[in-house]
């Protein structure tokens, strides 16, 4: 699997399949027992503490449900990176931080608490906050799960519009399947943990695999059964409870 | 006879585990140590776990210290006045406590009013992802939420302990002096005269940093350690208070073995 610089690719399949696990490979969080794992030519499975620290400090990675701090404002999550990071004054991390919320929309909501977002709104921050040191790699752990249809179109043209503007690479991990047709550049698709199809969007709508054309269209019933696997119904049905 | 087998593999698999948590706790401490500098040189991250566990627990600590010291105040004359030596009252009630119950009951409170409360927040940062968020911003949680946590502890522990004994005396003093009316002067004098500073007042400070030790790292560990989900958390919660009073109460006799002068 090669992801191309500049782009945004989808990985796409199932829950369980091993999408969120591919986002935790490329961020050193897990080692792969065979293969390797490589970021702007470093091989991320031999790196050292150090060396993958500041490896991550390229990297940001937009976690399904937001993982934004709770004991801070909305202001000192963005800010949080800057603080940590960089040796800027606090004058330059607050207007770094307003241009960042300016960016997701949500300068006005700078001193509120996470606890006072709408889930859309905390998806947000979070992504303000993840490129805070404009990374040149995000990544997107289900970007778009259990967000209503305005804020999903929102969270799905700042993916575009901040790939684009800070030069980056995007990889998104996702089961929607319209929202990241119509979004990205390119497509892979897995299943049990390996790929079975990869394309452009036009190339996987298109698709003759009974799998993909399957998951494309929601279909329930298919090469992926509707039930779970069972002992036959009919038997069940007539066991007797002890 | 394949019951005994099972039963013996049950408990084998339960003291595995047991030892092996025992090590992951030992070298998470270590690793709360090899972090800690981070913690000092921005103190202020230390500061505000201080206010959390420390400043916040001050109520129960204070409104607890006065009733046991009141206790011991009554309890104490009823015993010594069958002797005729009550004015020997203010001995018994600082001795008590400075040695004994100001560590103790002060290091019981804190397992479950701080302790639990460190335990909890962890889990629960750990359960929504915060810290691996952390981690992924190049960030070091141990260094940035443990290590602050843990020092804060440490550091409160001896003071809470410390204002308990304080506030025992003085409930000592009110039910002894002001409601039965033992003399003051011999109360205060006998006492000034009896407690040693280094024999006493020290070795329950030593207690009670001990104690603060015990108690946030078996804290900061459970939660660090807990699974990330709602009885993950709850379960680590009820271990912390639970290991924690025990730890306190085993490492008091032990300590308390080894002060152990025999006059």
């Amino acid at each position: 699997m090669t992801i191309p610089r500049g782009k945004v690719v989808a990985i796409m399949g199932l829950s369980g399949c091993g999408k969120t696990t591919l986002l935790r490979l490329i961020g050193g969080w897990l080692r792969p027992s065979v293969g390797e794992v490589r970021v702007d030519g470093e091989v991320v499975n031999h790196l050292d503490h150090a060396a993958l620290f500041s490896l991550r400090r390229r990297m940001g990675m937009l976690f399904q449900f937001g993982a934004l701090f709770t004991d801070m404002t909305v202001f000192e999550n963005v800010a949080f990176q800057m603080r940590e990071h960089t040796a800027l004054s606090e004058d330059q991390i607050r207007d770094l931080t307003l241009l960042k919320l300016q960016a997701v929309g949500l300068r006005g909501a700078a001193q509120l608490l996470p606890s006072e977002l709408s889930g859309g709104m905390a998806r947000r921050v979070a992504l303000a906050r993840s490129i805070a040191l404009d990374p040149m790699l995000m990544m997107y752990d289900e970007p778009f799960a259990g967000l209503d249809p305005l804020s999903l179109g929102v969270i799905g043209q700042l993916i575009r519009r901040l790939n684009d503007a800070l030069g980056a690479t995007s990889i998104i991990v996702t089961h929607d399947v319209t929202e990241a047709l119509a979004l990205v550049d390119y497509v892979y698709f897995m299943a049990d943990g390996a790929v079975i199809a990869h394309g452009t969007p036009d190339d996987i709508r298109a698709s003759k695999e009974a799998f993909v054309h399957q998951f494309v269209y929601g279909e329930a019933d298919g090469p992926l059964p509707f039930q779970y696997p069972a002992t036959e119904y009919r038997q069940d049905l007539f066991e007797s409870v002890h | 006879m394949s019951r005994v087998s099972e039963i013996l593999r049950t408990m084998g698999a339960r003291v595995t585990n047991w030892v092996w948590r025992l090590g992951f706790a030992s070298r998470f401490f270590w690793l709360i140590i090899a972090h800690s500098g981070t913690s000092f040189r921005r103190f202020h991250l230390i500061i505000r776990e201080v206010y959390f566990a420390g400043v916040l627990s001050l109520v129960i600590i204070l409104v607890s210290g006065l009733f046991v010291g009141m206790v011991l105040g009554l309890q104490g004359y009823d015993t010594l006045v069958r002797y005729g030596s009550s004015e020997a009252l203010g001995v018994l009630v600082s001795l008590s406590l400075i040695r004994e119950l100001g560590p103790v009951v002060a290091g019981l409170l804190f397992a479950s009013r701080a302790g639990s409360a460190i335990t909890a927040e962890i889990g629960l940062m750990k359960a929504t992802e915060q810290l691996a968020a952390m981690e992924m911003m190049a960030v070091d949680p141990i260094a940035r939420v443990v290590a602050p946590r843990f020092w804060a502890g440490v550091i409160s522990m001896p003071l809470l302990a410390a204002l308990f004994s304080a506030m025992g005396v003085f409930g000592g003093y009110l039910v002894g002096v002001r409601l039965i009316g033992v003399d003051e002067g011999s109360f205060w004098s006998q006492m000034q005269a009896a407690v040693d500073f280094r024999e006493d007042v020290m070795n329950g400070v030593a207690k009670s940093f001990v104690f603060g030790i015990a108690i946030t790292w078996i804290a900061v560990f459970e939660g660090y350690d807990a699974p990330p989900t709602a009885e993950g958390v709850s379960g680590a919660t009820t271990r912390t208070v639970v290991t924690s009073s025990l730890a306190v109460l085993a490492l008091d006799f032990v300590m308390t073995a080894l002060m152990f002068r025999g006059v």
